[in-house]
């Protein structure tokens, strides 16, 4: 009977609050342990607040050469748990073992120093992630190749682009052969092909029957990599199965709160970015009959409805929206200049745009709403929402007299053909 | 899962796992397995883990001594300027005008042969100190013995001290101070000044990484310390019945063994260079222990 290469059971981590944002000074320390006979509440509480487990209660089991991917919100616990599983990090609470050597690659570019040249972070780098020197020799040909950075192996990194720089590390790390590979969302970095060719070389690792425990918000990725899945939430094990049940499921609980209504309210949300000098309020989705709805049909026109309200005065804000696919693409992008004019808002005034999507020709699917307000004149974010919210558009009924089939493309828009 | 020696029962596997398609992984005998737990109240040295390592350690010392000089003008040349400077100093105004006793031996060596091993050490020291906090990036990415980081700072000031060794012959030869077999006990004493550094610089860098105004307390502590040791007097200036205690500081017993071991002249008092010897130890002890307990939780703090 095979072993598990990687057996947790009952992992805990605990951070205490505020542990990570200050640094503590030793007069401070001393000067708590001075005063401490004179305070009512131990010390331990004088932050004032509680501990956090990033880590609750993590038991799983991983078979040899098994490609887990690990899929949850920002702040599951996802990278906590690697870390403990790499050794970083010592867990609070449980224990864990692992058969193999590690890989860590919790980062692309571990140990590289830019006065060194590109062979020397090589040989440190790859060291650091611990291959033996002998190795490093071995597949040096095949690192530089990979990286295609022969001809600058002499120069410190320092005189690489960035795309090199990158390309050099995923290159050095790619070539790492532990019997266990723990690996966080390195491959989310760097341009469309580079990502890529990570993807490409990932799976090739996988098939070598190494052990790999795969972190990404790339849910094509994991699904196309991994054989099993997990889905942290909230520093626990919510689920488990194969990569593709455990992503359906995590996506579906992160779309639902917003589904259903077609009205994003989105004057508490966090994730906004920008100068803040207009703030967006609320978004709706109106239909054809202009109801709000989370979903239209095709070749239905329907209405975006922005409530803004301005803050600071501003002569040139104006707010666009781009519409993106479910793989990710952005599919179009309008600004309300196209159509209306650019009014200077004042402060502590609110107004509400509107949008009609009409022709409605997009491809049954889902879309995510990229909104903001922007500033025309500084090119500056004042306040945008990568993903306000999503909607659906339907395989249509007919009733608009148009029925979607399966052509290729984001849209299928009603162009005149005519016979000359 | 019956077969394993499981000592916590209720091991839930995920989703039933299957082997490998081939079975055993044909290396498995020769794997090595790691148990992640909390950290425990005493310490236990994986000295084996330490060996594995040594590659890393070779690395770690490389990068510091290659960094260090590139793009430096005069490169190895800093190497000598600093005891130098301050044995010009040092002998115009603790020896020219101060007069301090010196033990029959010409100012310049008698300073000299002090600040070679009190430059490696204060070196040594700075850069264990803030070694960790200096890698910190990497610390919380890859797993390795943490104690290679004060380790290879202890050590690549070797380099160092080996280059400023040479204007020591130098010097000696020109003032034609014969070598004697007490030379012997040379590596001796630098072995006591390096595992001083080291059980120091353990404890500081532990220190740094947790309070990070720690770094600005080292300065004034080297300060300190080098005149709490004898290299701008002799330790024969400490009264007998002091010296014992004086001894306390391990680099006491260097400097005076370092004096005795190239000249010959005023053997060091066996009393205070046992006192320095034991205080190494100690000191060592506790530093890798308090190093390992902050080992631990060093990655969420750093």
């Amino acid at each position: 009977m095979a072993t598990a290469a990687i057996r947790a059971d009952g992992l805990g981590k605990r951070f205490r609050l505020g542990e990570r944002e200050r640094y503590l000074a030793l007069r401070d320390v001393l000067a708590r342990a001075v005063t401490a006979p004179f305070r009512r509440r131990p010390a331990a509480n004088e932050n004032g607040n509680a501990h956090i487990w990033a880590l609750r209660d993590v038991t799983l089991e991983v078979g040899e050469g098994e490609t887990i991917g690990i899929v949850g919100r920002n702040g599951a616990g996802k990278s906590t748990l690697l870390k403990i599983l790499a050794g970083i990090t010592l867990p609070t609470k449980g224990s864990a073992e692992v058969r193999g050597r590690v890989g860590s690659l919790l980062e692309v570019g571990t140990g590289f120093h830019p006065e060194l040249t590109g062979r020397e972070n090589i040989y440190f780098s790859g060291s650091i992630l611990g291959m033996r020197r002998r190795e490093i020799d071995r597949k040096f040909e095949e690192i530089v190749a990979f990286a295609g950075v022969e001809t600058f192996l002499e120069t410190p990194l320092k005189h690489y682009s960035s795309g090199m720089q990158l390309r050099l590390a995923f290159s050095v790390a790619a070539h790492l052969e532990p019997e266990v590979l723990l690996v966080d969302e390195v491959l989310a970095v760097g341009d469309l092909e580079f990502q890529k060719k990570c993807l490409g070389k990932m799976e090739e690792v996988t098939r070598g029957g190494r052990t790999v425990l795969f972190v990404s918000h790339n849910m094509g990725a994991i699904r196309r990599i991994c054989t099993r899945g997990v889905w942290l939430d909230g520093g626990a094990v919510r689920m488990t199965g194969t990569a593709a049940e455990c992503v359906d499921a995590y996506a579906a609980s992160v779309e639902a709160p917003e589904t259903g209504s077609g009205i994003f309210d989105l004057r508490e949300r966090k994730d906004r970015y920008g100068t803040g000098s207009v703030r967006l309020r609320e978004l709706r989705l109106l239909d054809s009959d202009h109801r709000p709805s989370a979903s239209v049909e095709f070749g239905e026109p329907f209405t975006l409805v922005f409530d803004i309200e301005c803050v600071r005065s501003t002569p040139s804000c104006y707010v666009g929206v781009t519409l993106l696919s479910s793989d990710g693409a952005s599919v179009l992008s309008s600004h309300h200049y196209d159509s209306a004019e650019m009014r200077a808002l004042v402060a502590g005034t609110r107004h509400t745009l509107s949008c009609q999507f009409s022709p409605n020709d997009l491809k049954p699917g889902r879309y995510s709403l990229q909104a903001g307000v922007l500033d025309y004149a500084t090119w500056e974010c004042v306040d945008l929402f990568s993903s306000a919210g999503d909607f659906t558009v339907e395989v249509g009924s007919g009733r608009f007299g148009r029925l979607a089939d399966g052509r290729p493309g984001y849209a299928q828009p009603n162009l005149l053909w005519k016979w000359e | 899962m019956g077969t394993e020696t499981n000592p916590v029962s209720g091991v839930i596997a995920v989703a039933g796992s299957t082997p490998a398609a081939g079975g055993l992984h044909p290396a498995l005998h020769a794997v090595p397995v790691k148990r992640i737990a909390p950290p425990g109240k005493w310490f236990s040295w994986n000295l084996r883990e330490l060996a594995d390592y040594r590659e890393l350690l070779y690395f770690l010392v490389w990068r510091e001594i290659k960094v260090r000089y590139k793009q430096t003008l005069i490169g190895a040349g800093w190497a000598i300027i600093q005891p130098v400077a301050s044995m010009a100093v040092f002998s115009l105004f603790f020896g020219r005008l101060a007069k301090i006793p010196s033990g029959g031996l010409p100012y310049p060596l008698f300073f000299y042969l002090a600040l070679l091993p009190w430059t490696y050490f204060a070196g040594a020291l700075t850069g264990a100190t803030n070694s960790v906090v200096e890698n910190q990036r990497v610390i919380t990415k890859v797993y390795f013995p943490r104690v290679l980081l004060p380790l290879s700072a202890v050590i690549s000031g070797l380099l160092d001290f080996a280059i400023a060794f040479l204007l020591l012959v130098g010097m000696a030869v020109y003032y034609r101070v014969t070598p004697g077999p007490w030379l012997a006990f040379l590596p001796l004493f630098l072995l006591l000044a390096v595992l001083t550094a080291l059980g120091a610089g353990l404890w500081l860098a532990g220190l740094n990484a947790l309070y990070r105004d720690v770094r600005y307390v080292v300065p004034f502590l080297v300060q300190f310390w080098l005149f709490a040791s004898p290299v701008a007097y002799p330790s024969s200036l400490v009264p007998a019945k002091w010296r014992a205690l004086y001894g306390l500081n391990p680099m006491a017993g260097v400097i005076d063994g370092f004096r005795w071991a190239v000249t010959g002249e005023n053997p060091p008092s066996v009393g205070l260079l046992a006192v320095s010897a034991v205080a190494v130890v100690v000191m060592l002890v506790a530093g890798l222990w308090f190093f390992r307990r902050m080992e631990a939780t060093v990655a969420d703090v750093v």
